[in-house]
C-alpha cells in the first residue's frame, strides 16, 4: 500500500475520511450497500458511478499538467465524442463505434499537442481554441439535436455490471492500472516530471521533451473519449450543449486536489483519481443533505481555496504568513 | 519589412468581414445594425476592456461571466424584493465587486498562486452565491430601467445609439486612456513584460495585481449592470461562458495571452468582430447558431499562430535579420 500511496496522500485520504464522515452525519444509510440482480447497489457505488467521467478526464489531465501544461477542451472533447458515438451507436457494432469515437478523441488530443508541442503555443491559449470550436463542431456532428440511442451493446458500458460492479467504475479502474503501469512501470513518469520541471534541461540531457507533451496531450484526448462514450452511455444519448459542461474545471480541481503541482514537475495518478473522487463525494454530500444544490458551487469554491492555500510555496503553516507581512511591512 | 502590428490585422479582419458581409447583405451596411452590434455587444466590451488589463499584465480572470451573473441576480433583488433605490444597489454592488476583485488579487499576490486557479475558485464562489441568492430569473420593473433602456441618441440612417452602447464606448475609450497616458497602464505593461524586472524597478507588484484585478471586477459589475438594462431581469444563470467570449475577443484584438502586449482597441475591434459574425449568421436565417463557435474558434486559430509567427519573427537571430533587411 505505501508503494501506491506516496506519504504527501495522507492530507487527501483524511479529507475524503472527514467528508465521507459528514455525508454519514446527513444521511444515516450512506454506507448501506445491498446485492441486487447480480449489482451492488447504495451511496457509496453511487459516488464512484458518478465519480468516472471526472476520474477518467483528471487521469489525462494530471499527466498534461505534470508537463507544466493545461488542456480546457476535455469537456468539448468529451461532447464530441458522445456525439460520435451516439450518432454510430444504432448502425454500427460497438468495436467500430469505440474505434470512431476513440479515435476523435486521439485527433483532438494529436490537435492540441501539435499546437503546444510544435507550434510552441501556451497551453492555455493552444486548448482554448478546441473548448470554443469543439463545441460546436459536437452540435455540427449532432446537428442540434439531442441525439438518443437504444443500442443494447453502447448501453452496457454505461449501466451495466461487472462482478457487481458498474461498468464505468471498471473501465476507470483498468485505466487507471494501465495508466498507471505504463508511466510508472517504465521511465515513462519520469521523463514527464522532468519535461515538466525544465524543457530545456531535458531537451539537452536527450529527452525527447516534443513526443512527452505530444502524447500526453494524445493520452488526454483519448481519456476525454472514454469519459464521453461513459456519459453518452449514461443517459443514452449526446447532449452536445451539456455533455462535459465545465467537466475540464472538475478535472483541473481534481488534479490540484490530489497535490500535483499547476507548475508541473511532479505528478500523481492514485491522488488525481482520489481528488475526482473527493469532488463527487462533496457533491453527492450536499444532494443527500437535502440542502439545495445550488450550495455546491459555494462549497467547492471553499475547498479549493483551502487546498491552494495549504499548497501555497509561500506558506508553510502559520509561520510563513508571518513572516511574510513583518517582509512586506518592512 | 517589419510586420504589421496586430491591432491593425485585427481592423484589416474587421474591415474586410465587414465589407463581405455588406456585399451579400446590402443591409448590414446601415446604422441601424450597427447600432444594434453595439448595443447586443456593449456588456462584452466592457467586461474585455478589464479583461485586457488582466491578460496584458500577464493573468487571466475566469470569474468574469460569474461575477456578471451575481451582479444582475443583486441588483434586481435589492430594487425589487429589498426596496433600495436603483442608485444605492449599483453603488453597493459596485463596491462588492471591486472588494472581491481586489480579495482574488491580495491571494494571486500574496500566496503567490496562479491566477487560473485564483479566479476559476472565484468563478465558482461567484457563480454559487448568485445561486444562493436566487435561483429564478427576477424581473427589475423599476422605472429607471425604462428610462434608461429608452434613452438612444438617433444616429443619420434611424439608427440607435443606446444608452448601453454609450456606457460602453465611453468605458472603452476611458480604458484606452487609463492604459496608453498614465503610470498606472505603464506599470500594467511592464508587469507583464516580467514581474521580478518590474518589482526591482521599483513597481509596487502587489499593490498592482490588486488593482488590475479589482479593476477587472468593477468593470464586470458595471457590464453586470449594464446586462440588467438589456434584459431588464436578474438571473443567476446569466453570463455563462462569458469569460470565454471575452478572453477570444482580447485575443483576436492581439493582445499577447503571456502578457506585455495589447491594446484596449485591439479589444474593442476584438468584440465588435464576434458581434459581427453572431450578426452575419441572423442574417442568413440557415447557418445555425454553433457556426458562431466554430468560427470563433477558427479566428482565435488564426490570431494566435499569427501572434507566435510575429513572436518568432522577433526572436530571430540579429544576423538573420540583417540579411533579410539587405
Amino acid at each position: 500500500m505505501t508503494a501506491l500511496l506516496p506519504r504527501r496522500g495522507l492530507a487527501q485520504i483524511l479529507a475524503l475520511i472527514v467528508i465521507l464522515a459528514v455525508d454519514r452525519v446527513v444521511s444515516p444509510q450512506f454506507f448501506d450497500l445491498r446485492l441486487q440482480d447480480g449489482r451492488l447497489f447504495g451511496s457509496l457505488i453511487d459516488v464512484l458511478n458518478r465519480g468516472t467521467p471526472v476520474a477518467l478526464l483528471s487521469l489525462g489531465m494530471v499527466l498534461v499538467i505534470a508537463t507544466r501544461g493545461i488542456d480546457l477542451s476535455v469537456g468539448a472533447v468529451m461532447a464530441i465524442c458522445g456525439a460520435i458515438a451516439a450518432s454510430l451507436a444504432d448502425s454500427h457494432s460497438l468495436p467500430v463505434v469505440l474505434a470512431a469515437a476513440l479515435g476523435a478523441g486521439l485527433v483532438c488530443g494529436l490537435w492540441n499537442g501539435f499546437l503546444v508541442a510544435v507550434l510552441g503555443m501556451q497551453p492555455i491559449v493552444a486548448t482554448l481554441i478546441l473548448m470554443v470550436a469543439g463545441r460546436g463542431i459536437a452540435q455540427l456532428i449532432t446537428e442540434g439535436r439531442i441525439v438518443t440511442f437504444s443500442s443494447p451493446d453502447l448501453v452496457w458500458l454505461g449501466n451495466g455490471s461487472v462482478l457487481g460492479l458498474p461498468v464505468p467504475v471498471v473501465i476507470a479502474l483498468g485505466m487507471l492500472i494501465l495508466t498507471g503501469a505504463v508511466v510508472r512501470g517504465s521511465a515513462l513518469g519520469l521523463l514527464i516530471e522532468a519535461t515538466g520541471g525544465n524543457a530545456r534541461a531535458s531537451e539537452l540531457s536527450g529527452v525527447g521533451t516534443r513526443a512527452m507533451i505530444l502524447s500526453v496531450y494524445v493520452w488526454c484526448g483519448v481519456c476525454a473519449a472514454l469519459a464521453g462514450v461513459i456519459a453518452a452511455a449514461d443517459i443514452m444519448g449526446a447532449d452536445a450543449n451539456n455533455a462535459g459542461l465545465w467537466l475540464e474545471l472538475d478535472a483541473i480541481l481534481a488534479v490540484v486536489i490530489g497535490g500535483t503541482s499547476l507548475f508541473g514537475g511532479r505528478f500523481s495518478l492514485v491522488l488525481a483519481v482520489l481528488g475526482a473522487l473527493i469532488i463527487q463525494t462533496m457533491n453527492t454530500g450536499i444532494l443527500l443533505s437535502g440542502y439545495p444544490p445550488e450550495f455546491n458551487l459555494l462549497v467547492k469554491a471553499v475547498v479549493v481555496l483551502a487546498v491552494l492555500l495549504l499548497q501555497s510555496p509561500k506558506l508553510s503553516g502559520f509561520a510563513g504568513v508571518a513572516a511574510r507581512l513583518r517582509r512586506t511591512k518592512a | 519589412m517589419r510586420g504589421l502590428p496586430p491591432v491593425l490585422i485585427t481592423a484589416i479582419v474587421l474591415v474586410a468581414g465587414f465589407a463581405l458581409c455588406a456585399v451579400q447583405f446590402p443591409n448590414i451596411a446601415s446604422t441601424r445594425v450597427v447600432g444594434n452590434l453595439l448595443t447586443d455587444n456593449a456588456f462584452l466590451g466592457i467586461v474585455a476592456t478589464g479583461m485586457t488589463f488582466v491578460i496584458i499584465s500577464g493573468g487571466i480572470d475566469l470569474s468574469v461571466g460569474s461575477v456578471i451573473g451575481f451582479t444582475t441576480v443583486f441588483v434586481a433583488l435589492a430594487i425589487e424584493r429589498w426596496g433600495m433605490p436603483p442608485l444605492v444597489a449599483f453603488v453597493a454592488i459596485l463596491a462588492l465587486s471591486a472588494a472581491f476583485g481586489a480579495a482574488m488579487g491580495a491571494v494571486i499576490h500574496v500566496f503567490d498562486l496562479p491566477p487560473f486557479i485564483v479566479t476559476l475558485a472565484g468563478m465558482f464562489l461567484a457563480r454559487g452565491a448568485g445561486f444562493l441568492l436566487s435561483t429564478e430569473s427576477v424581473p427589475i420593473t423599476a422605472p429607471v430601467y425604462s428610462t434608461v433602456s429608452d434613452f438612444a441618441l438617433r444616429m443619420p440612417g434611424g439608427g440607435r445609439l443606446t444608452s448601453v452602447a454609450i456606457i460602453m464606448l465611453v468605458i472603452v475609450i476611458g480604458g484606452a486612456l487609463l492604459l496608453q497616458l498614465t503610470r498606472f497602464g505603464a506599470n500594467v505593461y511592464a508587469l507583464g513584460g516580467s514581474r521580478a524586472t518590474a518589482g526591482l524597478m521599483g513597481v509596487a507588484v502587489g499593490k498592482m495585481t490588486i488593482k488590475i484585478y479589482m479593476l477587472s471586477s468593477l468593470l464586470a459589475g458595471i457590464a453586470g449592470i449594464v446586462f440588467s438594462f438589456y434584459t431588464s431581469a436578474g438571473y443567476s444563470l446569466s453570463a455563462v461562458g462569458v469569460e470565454l467570449d471575452t478572453i477570444a475577443a482580447v485575443v483576436i484584438g492581439g493582445t499577447l495571452l503571456t502578457g506585455g502586449q495589447g491594446s484596449v482597441i485591439g479589444t474593442f475591434l476584438g468584440v465588435l468582430i464576434q458581434g459581427l459574425i453572431q450578426t452575419y449568421i441572423n442574417f442568413d436565417g440557415t447557418l445555425s447558431s454553433w457556426w458562431t463557435k466554430i468560427a470563433t474558434g477558427v479566428l482565435l486559430f488564426a490570431f494566435i499562430a499569427l501572434q507566435q509567427g510575429l513572436v518568432a519573427f522577433a526572436r530571430r537571430p540579429r544576423t538573420k535579420s540583417l540579411g533579410a533587411a539587405t
